[in-house]
């Protein structure tokens, strides 16, 4: 792409009750992202076009859109992607109601949130410190890279085909919380009941969709939900620690600190 | 617009504005004391500007220097801020900033570690020892994810995508604040006991910024039109790494951690100019040899610091000299080299979200070619005056943390500096602030008369026909700043940017939007602009005021620091409408401190 092209930027606009397409052609020069672009439509032709933006660098996951279909942040599509002359669409993520143009209501996942048991740490050291080291600290720091765009929970066909899901379904984005928490080296809650019931870890047919629009390349499929899975079938359905159990006669740990 | 029952209302002892770092930690802080608190943010939970912090939080944990302690710190930060800093806050921030971090780890924070299993710190400018805390290059996202789930697992009521813009007050004492939400545009008053500002910084008002759609200066403009003082507002930080290439992402923070990890900074004929750049101030803490400053890295005992880690103010002048000499990179900055320093697998580790950015954004892999950057308007020292122990403003029951306070950071912020005070500071204005609360023996009434008049402003953009398009004033503003009131300053320029501010004030009576009330982002603008054209006064007339160079405020035509000045603070008051400004003295540093700052 040579600067100064020329793109037509197909930008959804409406809310709740409807709208339509609507076509904007913009210059577009060197280096600029979807979301300059969108930027000069709201500058120069449609002053109230609704997006949320905030860091412009990939940190704050706030410009969740889809474009062409895909789902992206647009601040880090480049339009050097695009062929000059062709059409762009940008829709807002389908998976979440809509308010406005690009801005759709996020709460769900919000609210899901407050349903995550607390990080419940260990007692101390005998010195008084916290020891954790590089190596054990690493795969929850993967997790921890989440920026909350929301586009696993967009792409989810559990719930973006089947909006009936939400309420017995936390989603990816959650998973990795719930995968932080639970490989935390210091934590001792214990969440793996709540997985299985009231976040629904068992809908999640392992497809990767998540993984692939994750923006910070967390493998969210392999490292957290297969993981959490794996835990969670052990503690219900493995007869070895279902028979220990049974002649300890110890309990399941419980959850605490859910919701609030 | 006629009553009350066109917006809801709701009443609390202590509202927190902002939900960064500090307005976090201050909620989390007055919600602890028992006081009824709401948090109240302009974007969603989670993506307030801290989440941009890269480097670090400097805390003298002494993990790795065993010789560093809250004194070498407080020495650090006051010479850096070129000892315009209030000393008492420098003291509590230095005092207190390893306690705040060891407290996000019992909150669920993971740090990157050192051998022994403790919290690793790195290397930053300005500071003696390996100082800051980090996770990569994402220190900022891993303290507002925890700070935010922490807040959340507390109960705190949050307010998101909900913008104040109205402080309002019984006589002398604050009363609550007046907004408005996004998402409906439908108005929204708070009753409270205190308000806690936590808005964060004022950088929308330049065109080259690392700041987001956020920065508009709200705090800083409802505390000063609410009778609060301001103080040192010319005193603006411009990071002296930000992109510069491609066009459209100029500005964009590129993280003093590549310098802190061993990058240096080069001209266009390949010369590691820093050391050209050594001020007789920072001469004898700084190797003046390359052989000695690639050593520092790894034996502080031995060799003094690398001129790439002098303070911000200093690298940036010496970029800006760089360019005007004609020593740039071809797109007016000069070349920042981490790729001929260290292998490609420790810079993929340390600097992970630097390698991504770059290559994403600017087609550059910096693991084997140089960056291009150049300074990028980034962080304001000045702001709301605060007393030192308890965050109080000069209005009772107004309390300020983080950007938006004034005084920690004096003429020049040092990098990691910012996230712990925004955890050292945010507790301690959600402390007093429910202190103050509690203490109140009645709610103090809202003026209706108030309420009816910022709502009368806030909807007047659509009801006139002035056809002046908000988008194109804030342009024109960012312009003017960038051109007038940036890195180099001179009267007459300054004296022009007045002017100008002065018209886009005018233009500002006509700004009209189009569209309804329902998230209208022109709407918001034409309403952060009144902010946005009220700091860029404050700052070109606190600029125009200090008449000598210190810190971030670099004046051609004085370019000198003056004991004068270094003895005063600007104090910036608005009273009837009408700013006044004024110096009045630093408070004084106590004798038994003073030996500190002279050890070298």
């Amino acid at each position: 792409m040579t600067a100064g092209s020329e793109f037509t930027m197909r930008v959804w606009r409406g809310d709740a009750s409807g709208g339509a397409f609507q076509d904007f052609r913009m210059d577009v020069g060197e280096g600029m992202v979807v979301l300059d672009v969108i930027h000069r439509i709201q500058a120069e032709a449609a002053h109230d076009l609704a997006v949320r933006w905030n860091c412009k660098a990939g940190k704050c996951g706030s410009c969740s859109a889809e474009v062409n279909g895909k789902p992206r942040l647009m601040c880090m599509t480049r339009m050097d992607i695009f062929e000059p002359g062709e059409t762009i669409t940008i829709a807002p993520v389908k998976t979440f109601p809509l308010i406005k143009d690009l801005v759709t209501n996020v709460s769900f996942n919000y609210e899901k949130a407050k349903e995550v048991p607390a990080f419940k740490p260990k007692a101390k050291e005998a010195d008084g410190t916290r020891r954790m080291y590089q190596e054990e600290v690493d795969r929850v720091q993967e997790f921890h890279k989440c920026i909350e765009c929301f586009l696993c929970q967009d792409v989810c066909h559990v719930i973006r085909d089947h909006p009936e899901n939400k309420p017995a379904f936390a989603g990816p984005r959650l998973f990795v919380r719930y995968a932080a928490l639970e490989m935390h080296p210091l934590d001792t809650n214990d969440r793996l009941g709540l997985l299985k019931q009231r976040a629904g870890l068992g809908y999640c047919n392992i497809t990767k969709c998540c993984t692939e629009v994750c923006p910070e390349g967390i493998h969210i499929t392999d490292n957290a939900i297969i993981p959490l899975k794996e835990r969670v079938v052990t503690e219900f359905n493995d007869p070895v620690v279902w028979l220990l159990r049974t002649v300890t006669g110890r309990k399941r740990k419980t959850a605490d600190g859910a919701g609030s | 617009m006629a009553a009350a029952d066109q917006f809801e209302t709701h009443e609390y002892d202590v509202i927190v504005i902002g939900a960064g770092g500090a307005g976090l930690r201050a909620a989390i802080e007055a919600s602890a004391q028992g006081a009824r608190t709401a948090l109240i943010c302009k974007s969603l939970l989670g993506k307030a500007h801290t989440v941009m912090a890269e480097g670090g939080i400097a805390a003298a944990l002494g993990n790795v220097w065993p010789e560093d302690n809250w004194k070498v710190h407080w020495r650090d930060t006051m010479r850096g801020g070129k000892m315009l800093n209030n000393w008492r806050m420098a003291q509590i921030h230095a005092q207190e900033a390893p306690d705040r971090v060891l407290e996000l780890e019992e909150w669920g924070a993971l740090f990157d570690r050192t051998k022994d299993g403790l919290i690793l710190q790195r290397d930053f400018g300005g500071h003696r020892y390996a100082r800051l805390a980090h996770v990569g290059d994402r220190t900022g996202l891993e303290m507002i994810r925890t700070l935010q789930q922490h807040a959340v697992h507390k109960g705190i009521d949050v307010f998101m995508e909900c913008t104040m813009q109205r402080l309002l007050k019984d006589g002398d004492r604050i009363s609550g604040a007046f907004g408005y939400w996004r998402e409906s545009g439908r108005f929204v008053l708070f009753k409270s006991k205190a308000v806690v500002l936590a808005t964060g910084g004022i950088g929308k008002a330049w065109r080259v910024t690392t700041n987001s759609w956020e920065y508009t200066g709200d705090g800083t403009a409802m505390a000063l039109d609410a009778g609060a003082d301001l103080i040192d507002m010319e005193m603006v930080q411009f990071h002296p790494t930000g992109m510069v290439w491609p066009p459209s992402v100029r500005g964009i923070l590129v993280t003093e951690g590549v310098r802190g990890d061993g990058g240096t900074l080069k001209n266009s004929d390949g010369v590691r100019f820093m050391f050209n750049y050594i001020t007789p101030y920072f001469a004898a803490e700084t190797a003046d040899n390359e052989q000695e400053a690639d050593a520092w890295y790894a034996d502080k005992k031995n060799n003094r610091r690398t001129p790439d880690l002098l303070p911000r103010d200093e690298v940036a002048r010496a970029i800006n000299s760089e360019v005007k000499a004609g020593r740039g990179s071809p797109h007016g900055g000069v070349f920042l080299d981490i790729a001929t320093r260290r292998d490609p697998d420790y810079i993929r580790r340390r600097l992970p979200s630097m390698y991504h950015q770059f290559r994403e954004l600017a087609g550059v892999d910096i693991t084997k070619e140089l960056m291009e950057i150049g300074p990028t308007c980034h962080y304001v020292m000045g702001g709301v005056r605060v007393d030192a122990d308890t965050t109080a403003s000069t209005v009772p029951g107004l309390f300020a943390a983080g950007e938006v306070a004034g005084g920690m950071h004096g003429a020049n912020r040092l990098g990691g500096n910012s996230l712990s005070d925004l955890l050292v500071f945010g507790r301690r204005a959600g402390l007093h602030a429910a202190e103050y609360a509690n203490a109140l023996a009645a709610a103090p009434r809202v003026d209706d008369g108030e309420v009816e008049a910022a709502a009368r402003t806030m909807l007047s953009p659509f009801e006139r026909a002035g056809g002046e398009n908000p988008y194109a004033v804030h342009g024109d503003l960012q312009d003017c700043m960038q051109a007038l009131v940036c890195l180099i300053r001179v009267e007459p320029e300054m004296q022009q940017a007045l002017e100008k501010i002065a018209a886009l004030n005018e233009r500002l009576q006509h700004v009209t939007v189009e569209g309804n009330r329902q998230y209208n982002p022109g709407w918001h603008l034409a309403m952060d602009l009144h902010s946005m054209l009220t700091v860029a006064e404050v700052t070109t007339r606190s600029a125009l005021e200090r008449k000598e160079s210190r810190g971030g405020h670099t004046r051609d035509d004085y370019p000198d620091p003056d004991p004068k000045f270094g003895a005063v603070n600007v104090v910036t008051r608005k009273r009837q409408g009408q700013l006044t400004i004024c110096q009045e003295p630093l408070p004084a540093i106590p004798d038994e401190l003073k030996p500190i700052l002279e050890e070298k």
